[in-house]
């Protein structure tokens, strides 16, 4: 049997394979580190977003506190690293499990609150692990903790000077969890979840358990959203509160998705590869001298985005499908 | 026995009581019109028989087996399905994908799943609207969206909110015919609805509410010339005529 669902689904994966190739390819050809380094940060952040997509997009769950498994899989990583020598090529999935539990015991109480009250709590219960983990001498404090420089290895995923090994894990990293949200479009969790996000009260009249659907996505994006980080942790090699469990980090996670297209498959990708760029550049080129004409820059893009595409960047592309419905 | 059973079912809502001891059964494979003016407690009735709140007090049996107080999760996994009044469409999805979501409750399969809703929306009428987004169809196309998503969980009892309400008169007898189809499938309707001369012809029987209780059960025929009936929909004026 053949649909227009299965064919969608088709299409996505040949465009996503024909994206997959040139990101293997092109940076081949790129010398320049500032640019490198701009391609792993918004590979990095096309995958974190992602990762909020999957509880925030698909489920409908706007969650603000991102930055704590974000940290935590950074941390846990890290500290693994640290002080039992476990590689971080493991430690990276460790952090991610511990990410993915983290955000099941968020949800636990907070799903019980739904729309702006659930985005709240979970802006609280972040702030409370940022300043958890500010003032917990075992995990450095607010010191932090310095990643040991080991032999570039595959199995310590250090590479020293060398960006493109990282930028293939962050490639890596970003495929994985567009699969995933691939997957789940295609799953019965994800019309589940997208029956959540849409009306809770249609969903549970035909069987859908709102509950167990919220940690379920809550668990998925928690992983993902802790491997980032853990990944993150790797390739800066050295981490604090405030350069992985800052507030600002929840909101630069969710931005890419929002701005992108909440709900899609390609609006996380879209969202970071507009937002990461002109974020690094104006903060390199306009930032520096304390005047903040970068976060205006970057202000006003989000603005201008917000009034002229408020569903997303995405839905430019969606045009032809049926025309104006 | 009968498939349905309403025993004493009383709910109340702060003060006001919006169902106060109410009893009737539901025979397997009859369509029951669940009739009474505004605020009359036909809704609140439904969303205790779909699991949606807990009576306080009586009970809501399925083949002999209490149902209510189990939640709406359960009550769908156990054959009791349901429009809603104000139709609740998912709106960021396709039609075919809304219905999806319906056949998701009977297996696991995203294949199945599909084969089945599609099989659903060619029983209703909607093949030609599979691949359109639900926000953009037409308030009628939307109930028989509901009527579909509803019938992919294979359910047993089928509760339909007025589902004709609203409609123009053809719009409104296509509705008929759909839901004369849908009891051809050998499913159970209880279907509430404000127009007499639509809803009394589809029905074998019809339990009349009036503030909150029953006022009569009986045929169609019976209810139309029952004196009670006349003045709670039109006052006491016209009960004597």
């Amino acid at each position: 049997m053949d649909n227009f669902i299965l064919a969608r689904r088709r299409r996505e994966l040949m465009v996503a394979g024909a994206l997959l190739v040139v990101a293997v390819v092109v940076p081949r050809f790129i010398a320049d580190v500032t640019t490198l380094n701009v391609i792993i940060l918004s590979l990095l952040f096309a995958g974190l977003a992602q990762a909020w997509n999957i509880l925030g997009g698909y489920c409908g769950q706007i969650s603000l506190g991102h930055a704590l498994y974000f940290g935590i899989g950074a941390y846990v990583s890290t500290l693994l690293y640290v002080h039992a020598g476990l590689p971080p090529s493991a430690g990276i999935f460790l952090g991610g499990v511990v990410g993915g539990i983290a955000a099941l015991l968020v949800g636990w109480p907070c799903f019980r609150l739904s729309g702006h009250y659930y985005a709240i709590a979970t802006v609280v219960v972040g702030e409370i692990g940022y300043l958890l983990f500010l003032n917990w001498d075992y995990v450095g404090g607010a010191t932090g903790v310095y990643i040991p420089i080991a032999k570039p290895s595959l199995l310590n995923l250090q590479f020293g000077k060398d960006k493109l090994p990282y930028l293939y894990l962050v490639l890596a990293f970003a495929a994985a969890t567009w699969i995933a949200a691939w997957l789940i479009e295609g799953s019965r969790w994800g019309y589940a979840w997208r029956a959540v996000k849409d009306d809770v009260v249609a969903a549970r009249s035909l069987g859908v358990n709102i509950f167990s659907s919220k940690m379920a996505a809550a668990a998925i994006s928690g992983f993902f959203t802790g491997l980032g980080g853990a990944i993150y942790g790797l390739y800066v090699g050295y981490i604090d509160p405030d350069s992985v469990m800052a507030g600002h980090f929840s909101i630069l996670i969710a931005l890419p998705a929002v701005l992108g297209g909440v709900g899609t498959l390609w609006g996380p990708i879209l969202g970071a590869a507009l937002l990461i760029p002109v974020k690094e550049l104006s903060s390199s080129y306009l930032g520096g001298s304390g005047r903040g004409v970068d976060l205006m820059l970057y202000g006003a893009m989000i603005v201008v985005v917000a009034l002229a595409q408020p569903q997303g960047l995405v839905l430019l592309f969606r045009r032809r499908a049926h025309g104006p419905a | 026995m009968a498939l349905l059973e309403i025993a004493g079912v009383s709910k109340s809502f702060g003060g006001v009581a919006a169902n106060v001891d109410i009893s009737f059964e539901v025979a397997e494979g009859e369509i029951l019109g669940l009739i009474g003016p505004n605020g009359a407690g036909k809704t609140s009735l439904f969303n205790s028989i779909a699991g949606e709140v807990t009576p306080d007090s009586g009970e809501i049996r399925l083949d002999g087996i209490r149902v209510s107080g189990l939640g709406p999760v359960e009550c769908a996994a156990r054959g009791i399905a349901r429009t809603f009044q104000v139709v609740r469409s998912f709106d960021s999805m396709t039609v075919l994908e809304n219905v999806m979501v319906g056949a998701f409750a009977r297996t696991a399969h995203a294949r199945e799943a599909m084969r089945e809703a599609t099989e659903t929306l060619d029983f209703c009428g909607l093949r030609g609207r599979a691949d359109r987004p639900a926000w953009s169809l037409s308030p009628p196309e939307k109930r028989r969206l509901e009527v579909a998503r509803a019938l992919a969980t294979h359910p047993r009892v089928l509760l339909l909110d007025e589902m004709l309400t609203g409609l123009t008169p053809t719009e409104a007898q296509e509705g008929v015919q759909l839901v004369r189809d849908v009891q051809r499938r050998g499913i159970t309707i209880i279907m509430v609805e404000h127009v007499m001369e639509i809803v009394l012809p589809l029905v074998s029987r019809a339990v009349v509410l009036n503030l909150g209780r029953v006022l009569t059960i009986g045929q169609p025929a019976e209810i139309v010339r029952n004196p009670e009936v006349i003045r709670a929909y039109l006052g006491d004026r016209y009960a004597a005529a």
